[in-house]
């Protein structure tokens, strides 16, 4: 199955509610625009029905080159972890497919 | 960030449309979304990131309260991975001190 994009959000924008195409594309941009920048500011993303985007800092661990076998630490970071809502969860359970992705 | 808050800042970052616009087009946004995995299709946004469904196994469980035990069925879970763009933003954030 195709996956879901951008595009096809746009297009249903401009279908369903009857925005023009460039403001369709426009607000589809923003919606992840702004998302990313509420996260880089170090500001969770709360989207009730749907999920929440939280942040976990970690601190250095030891790596290695899988490679090589040299071991090289890895950096502190900040990582992205969506929790997906009681309301995506269920309907997402009721999903029977027999391809897991 | 809530969802109000989000709906408030896309409508400050552009000029054509009213909140109410803006408002409605989130939800279908999100409706959208859910509705894509709720069938079982991915969602790929390029710097953002991909949303997939993840299987778990059957399994036996146990009710807390009771301590009976239950077998639970297979089932999916939403999951995402966070694309590039995101990655590397939300680390400059860091390194930043935010």
């Amino acid at each position: 199955m195709t996956a879901l994009t951008k595009s096809e959000m746009a297009e249903r924008l401009f279908e369903e509610l009857g925005l023009n195409k460039r403001e369709a594309k426009e607000i589809v941009e923003l919606f992840f625009e702004e998302i990313r920048a509420s996260l880089e500011g170090n500001e969770q993303v709360k989207l009730s029905g749907f999920g929440n985007f939280d942040l976990r800092d970690k601190s250095q661990r030891p790596g290695r080159n899988p490679k090589t076998g040299e071991e090289i630490p890895i950096s502190a970071r900040r990582v992205v972890t969506f929790r997906p809502g009681q309301k995506l969860k269920a309907r997402v359970e009721e999903y029977a497919g027999t391809e897991s992705q | 960030m809530t969802k109000s808050e989000l709906i408030d800042a896309i409508a400050a970052s552009q000029a054509q449309l009213s909140l109410k616009d803006v408002e409605l087009a989130v939800k279908t946004i999100l409706e959208h979304m859910s509705e894509a995995l709720a069938s079982g299709e991915r969602i790929e946004i390029r710097g953002f990131g991909s949303f997939s469904l993840h299987y778990r196994e059957p399994r036996r469980g146990r009710n807390p309260k009771t301590g009976d035990t239950v077998d639970l069925t297979g089932k999916y879970v939403p999951h995402f991975k966070p694309g590039k763009e995101l990655r590397e933003r939300v680390n400059l954030g860091l390194q930043a001190g935010r």
